[in-house]
């Protein structure tokens, strides 16, 4: 009993430590962001100022080009969330129901496109989008990353897919639906939690892109957020409580997403591991 | 029953054109897919590879002519190349290590069921939506000893002995980013290896059970077992991904201290990026490749020995 209940408490602890562990940096984000400058340095290692603020998302707000950074991502995360999704569902629902000739050759088309340094990528992709008017372009963007994170999604789908039983739509497809119109109207429903998980996984991913946003990607205009930040930080490298105000700002979008998505995530690489 | 056979005597009595309407239709919903990843993936990896073999500077209208082996022999005698090359070892090897180490116990540790186990699994997979640049700058100012308490804490627990910025020490600079990489890389590992311990049906732990294993020696005798397929896979596609991952440093060090962080990704990056000399970026990205591809081969060759020994 005693063994039992040791065993609980070092359980619960270890879980403790690391939410502790994911928690903190972000905690000190927020702390440095409401912390007054006066204060910023003699009281740099205080788990809470003794006096908070929130000037410093006052100053990133008015007097930068954060919110166009914001619309920017918010633009090009959500466009490709939705267009990776649509793809990814119609393509992972043809790996999971059909059984065709050159199915193989799809499924291996897209692990190459898992293995190989995508930084190989940014020299040719900027000498095709360049031609073509889409560098400095958040189309431009959508487009890369779309393509960026299908391969992912479309195995992520299939695996929603996998684990609804095929009955259903056969059984519409005898009452004489077509199999698209069974598709959209019997199995998409069903798997709302699966579209949920992929919408949320690309757009954290979209939202998160770095190395292809600051080549594609010049001046304040059509930048996204990690470039805006990263300018932004190297503009005001001094100041540490408006970097992470923005910080903090660009973190919120991200986050709220995954905490609405984390649970479907597990349950459909579950029920893709039950199928085998 | 092949699946000719059954496709046959389905769609043998159907019109041509229904016949091939019927085989073409699992290419309609795969046709964007394929599109887009032939498109920006395949075409630009070709383009990339030619681009090995020119000499294509952005800037130069004149560039563009094929150089040969050029490039690849000014690599094989560029120093900074090969450091690059150590430096990824040591940072793929340590993060792929510490990250699958501490998310198989965080995946253990989420397994079983217990009050609040929904909103603890939510809090510690979160570092996982943390941008990469952002978890990169979050990092490198919890190391600044000015705002940041990471110096003065290991001071105290005399890991230091003054507090510096351990990213500005060369001798130091790459735990940095490891550290960084393994706080948001954890819930990778997590999320997969709870996945695959969920799909271990549960009667085979009350039957060993009964039958006296322990604990240990139910996790070595069915738990490890079933997950060793998943542990394969995800350790092999997270070590060619973070072996390409250069975001945490391209923010957090820039490759610095004087080179003592720059790994191969982050060279590439930095070639094409700063000296906007694509030719050489890409001589560097094809060996880069050439190298993932033989340690890929490798690991699936010593995975299919092992499932042959069986």
């Amino acid at each position: 009993m005693t063994g039992k209940l040791i065993g609980t408490i070092a359980h619960r602890g270890a879980i403790l430590v690391y939410i502790a562990f994911a928690l903190f940096p972000l905690f000190w984000l927020l702390k440095v962001s409401v912390t007054p400058n006066d204060l910023l340095y003699s009281e740099g290692v205080r788990l809470w100022p003794s006096r908070s603020t929130f000037d410093h998302y006052h100053f990133v707000i008015e007097n930068s080009a954060f919110p166009t950074f914001f619309k920017n991502s918010l633009i090009v995360a959500s466009s490709t969330a939705f267009a990776v999704t649509v793809f990814s569902s119609l393509a992972g629902y043809a790996l999971s129901r059909f059984r065709f000739r050159g199915k193989y050759v799809i499924i291996a088309l897209m692990l190459i496109t898992q293995m190989f340094p995508l930084v190989m990528l940014v020299a040719p992709i900027f000498k095709m989008l360049s031609p073509l008017g889409l560098t400095n372009s958040l189309t431009g963007l959508v487009i890369v990353y779309t393509a960026f994170n299908v391969p992912f999604a479309t195995f992520l789908m299939q695996s929603f897919f996998d684990g609804i039983p095929k009955d259903l739509e056969e059984a519409a497809m005898i009452d004489g639906a077509s199999r698209f119109t069974a598709f959209r109207q019997i199995i998409l429903p069903l798997t709302l939690p699966g579209i949920a998980a992929t919408l949320g996984f690309v757009f954290t991913a979209a939202w998160s892109e770095l190395l292809f946003a600051l080549m594609l990607i010049s001046g304040n205009a059509s930048a996204t957020f990690p470039v805006g930040l990263l300018t932004f930080v190297s503009k005001f490298s001094v100041d540490f409580g408006q970097m992470m105000a923005a910080g903090v700002m660009a973190l919120i979008p991200a986050c709220l997403f995954f905490l609405l998505i984390q649970r479907y995530l597990v349950q459909g690489l579950t029920a893709g591991a039950v199928k085998g | 029953m092949s699946y000719h056979q059954v496709a046959g005597t389905r769609t043998g009595g159907k019109r041509p054109l229904r016949r091939f309407a019927d085989a073409a239709e699992p290419w309609f919903y795969s046709a964007p897919v394929l599109v887009l990843i032939i498109a920006v993936m395949l075409v630009p990896l070709l383009l990339g590879l030619s681009y090995a073999f020119r000499d294509i500077q952005l800037l130069n209208p004149f560039s563009g002519g094929f150089v040969g082996l050029k490039h690849l022999k000014a690599l094989s005698q560029d120093a900074a190349f090969y450091r690059a090359l150590k430096n990824t070892l040591w940072w793929t090897g340590a993060s792929v290590f510490l990250q699958f180490f501490f998310g198989l116990i965080l995946a253990l540790l989420l397994d079983k069921p217990f009050a609040g186990r929904g909103i603890a699994q939510a809090l510690v997979f979160l570092p996982w939506a943390v941008p990469t640049f952002l978890a990169g700058l979050n990092w490198a100012w919890l190391f600044n000893p000015v705002i940041g308490p990471l110096p003065h804490w290991m001071v105290s627990l005399g890991l230091l002995s003054a507090p510096n910025n351990i990213l500005a020490d060369p001798q130091l600079a790459m735990w940095g980013p490891i550290i960084a990489n393994v706080w948001w890389g954890i819930p990778f590992f997590a999320i997969t290896l709870l996945a695959a311990l969920q799909a271990i049906p549960r009667d085979l732990y009350e039957a060993a059970a009964i039958d006296g294993a322990n604990p240990l020696q139910r996790f070595i005798s069915i738990t490890l077992p079933f997950l060793a397929p998943t542990i394969a896979i995800t350790i092999l596609l997270r070590t060619v991904w973070i072996a390409n991952f250069a975001d945490l440093i391209v923010v957090m060090t820039n490759g610095g201290p004087a080179d003592r962080t720059q790994i191969v990704a982050s060279y590439i990056f930095t070639q094409a990026f700063r000296r906007l000399d694509f030719g050489y970026a890409s001589a560097i990205a094809l060996v880069l490749l050439v190298l993932l591809l033989a340690y890929s081969m490798l690991i699936v060759v010593i995975r299919q020995r092992l499932i042959e020994k069986d």
